[in-house]
């Protein structure tokens, strides 16, 4: 267990550093001066002066790419153009908004997607199984942003129950977590029908079945247990697709989170700011997935550690 | 719900209509989607504008029905280059193997394991906000499952006899891998492309809405939407409809590639 979790654990740097390449390069591949780029246009000779040094612009790339990569590690993404605040200080008031929305998401994916995927299971070609079916095929036909967009019209413009933006309240949380976790929720409920649908025509069901236990507790202490695994990984996975999703639902209810922050950086040419957000970013998203991996090897305990 | 086959057919109606909107957009839309009719400012439905006017006096239903042309383009071309790319380079692992699979397959791993809509936005940002970008990014981010795809088929058939006679009949590399191994390698193609449409008119809305893909004057159904957005307590249409053809579309290419994937592998069948 303990050199899996190392072996695990070491296969998300080739991740970062291809992560940490991309962002490095996008200075040196984007159209324009690199020292402006992080400097911004209007910057004082005296800044571009000191950029240049400090970010080491006038050495060999190699260096200048270490030297990135080092100051990254420390967590120093230099400074805003736009918004003259250092960029970790952004990160910092960004985060927790962008965590909250994709963990309420999660929530509310597991509390449809769950029921949803074993009820479709347990009554296999039934009605409510097709109903379940075509409603997974809506979900995951419809962009996040459009049904956040649907959600506000409906429950902030016509019937003004809940708030349209911003940050803080629950109430304003609703909305955003209920769009982008329906999508979530169109997924696992996938995974959990055919998992569930998979493990029923096990021999330890039919052994279940055959002394004599009700098909309450044949399916919910034998299949569900089992068919539960397949679930972790997918929340896993889903974790990592709810906080790329978050970037346009951030966007639609104007909560100031990372995606928002990346989003108005590109726009505005703001490249420190689009460098820090997508590095970070991408580590929530390999962070969730390896947790993912952790729990189920301690969950399955037939999956072998090699 | 359907059978299988009713599904592929749905979906494939569904596809054909939006194509034929597309091409025929300018004998279908009642108006230029470009023309700013200064005296109609943010009108409700009317006869001569069905789905009513925006901000600048254009008309609604115009305008979605000239973003099929966007969508359909962007799915089309993007889909294209990421096939094309995974084509030749899970040939090359497949067909040559040794260190030369394992590097690339190494590759497409750390490719794979990134999250597809960050790395998308992060190529978007290096090439400028712009279609032209959304499409060069949705390529460079789905080339890996072609490839995986192509490369385990090649595995599969190269130890078929059919190859092995081939080769005894003095066939080249390349006439082999041309004549007997793509063949083989078609069917799977054809299903994730269906599927990398839908994904890719998911996306390009996306990117769109966020001032990432289309810039204005260009109908995309994104960017309709992020107007609409600011004029939601006025027009409300203009942020139902948009979003409607996008699902419709998008459901169109789920429908169509599931179902073909479950009619060609019937383990899957359930």
């Amino acid at each position: 267990m303990a050199a899996y979790l190392v072996k695990r654990i070491l296969g998300i740097i080739p991740i970062l550093v291809v992560a940490s390449l991309i962002v490095f390069f996008m200075l040196q591949l984007t159209p324009g001066d690199p020292v402006l780029l992080l400097a911004g246009e209007r910057a004082t000779p005296e800044r571009i002066e000191r950029i240049t040094a400090e970010w080491g612009l006038d050495q060999p790339l190699y260096v200048q790419y270490f030297a990135f990569a080092g100051r990254i590690i420390q967590g120093d993404f230099g400074q805003s153009i736009t918004r003259n605040r250092p960029v970790s200080d952004l990160l910092k008031t960004s985060l927790p908004i962008t965590l909250e929305l994709s963990l309420a998401a999660l929530f509310v994916s597991m509390v449809i997607g769950v029921p949803a995927g074993i009820i479709s299971a347990v009554r296999h070609g039934s009605l409510i199984d097709q109903a379940a079916l075509f409603g997974s095929l809506i979900g995951v036909s419809i962009p996040a942003f459009w049904f956040g967009i649907l959600l506000m019209l409906a429950f902030a413009v016509r019937m003004p129950i809940l708030p349209t933006s911003g940050y803080g309240t629950f109430a304003q949380l609703i909305l955003p977590a209920v769009a982008l976790g329906t999508a979530g929720a169109a997924r696992i409920s996938r995974v959990m029908r055919s998992s569930m649908l998979e493990v029923m025509q096990q021999d330890y069901i039919r052994t279940a079945r055959a002394k004599g236990l009700s098909e309450k507790i044949v399916i919910y202490k034998h299949g569900l247990r089992n068919a539960l695994l397949p679930v972790i990984t997918i929340m896993g996975l889903s974790l990592g697709w709810l906080l790329a999703g978050s970037v346009a639902l951030e966007m639609v209810f104007a909560r100031p989170g990372m995606g928002q922050l990346l989003v108005r950086g590109i726009l505005m040419r703001d490249y420190p700011v689009v460098q820090g957000m997508l590095i970070f970013l991408v580590i929530c998203v390999v962070v969730a997935n390896l947790v993912a991996d952790i729990l189920i090897a301690m969950a399955n305990p037939r999956i072998k550690f090699d | 719900m359907f059978s299988k086959r009713k599904s592929a057919y749905v979906g494939l109606v569904i596809i054909l209509g939006f194509i034929v909107i597309a091409l025929f957009a300018p004998w279908i839309a009642p108006h230029d989607y470009r023309v700013q009719d200064r005296s109609s400012i943010m009108e409700s439905p009317s006869l001569e504008y069905p789905l009513g006017t925006d901000r600048v006096g254009r008309c609604l239903l115009s305008r979605i029905i000239y973003g099929a042309r966007i969508s359909l383009t962007v799915g089309l071309v993007s889909v294209g280059i990421g096939a094309s790319l995974g084509l030749l380079i899970g040939s090359i692992s497949g067909y040559m193997g040794g260190w030369v699979d394992r590097v690339i397959m190494g590759f497409v791993d750390i490719v794979w394991s990134f999250p597809t809509m960050l790395l998308a936005i992060a190529l978007t940002a290096i090439l400028q906000p712009g279609l032209q970008s959304v499409i060069i990014a949705l390529g460079l981010v789905s080339w890996p499952e072609y490839a995986r795809i192509i490369r385990s088929q090649f595995l599969a058939v190269k130890q078929k006899e059919f190859v092995e006679a081939a080769r005894s009949v003095g066939a080249s590399d390349f006439r082999i891998i041309k004549n007997h191994l793509l063949p083989n390698s078609i069917a799977p193609i054809i299903v994730v492309g269906t599927l990398g449409m839908a994904t890719a008119v998911l996306v390009e809305a996306t990117f769109s809405y966020l001032g990432l893909g289309a810039q204005p004057p260009e109908p995309s159904w994104g960017s309709i939407l992020s107007m609409g957005k600011d004029f939601i307590y006025h027009q409300p249409l203009m942020s139902i409809a948009p979003g409607l053809a996008i699902m419709i579309m998008v459901l169109g290419f789920n429908l169509f590639g599931d179902a073909i994937r479950d009619i060609m592998d019937p383990r899957l069948k359930n």
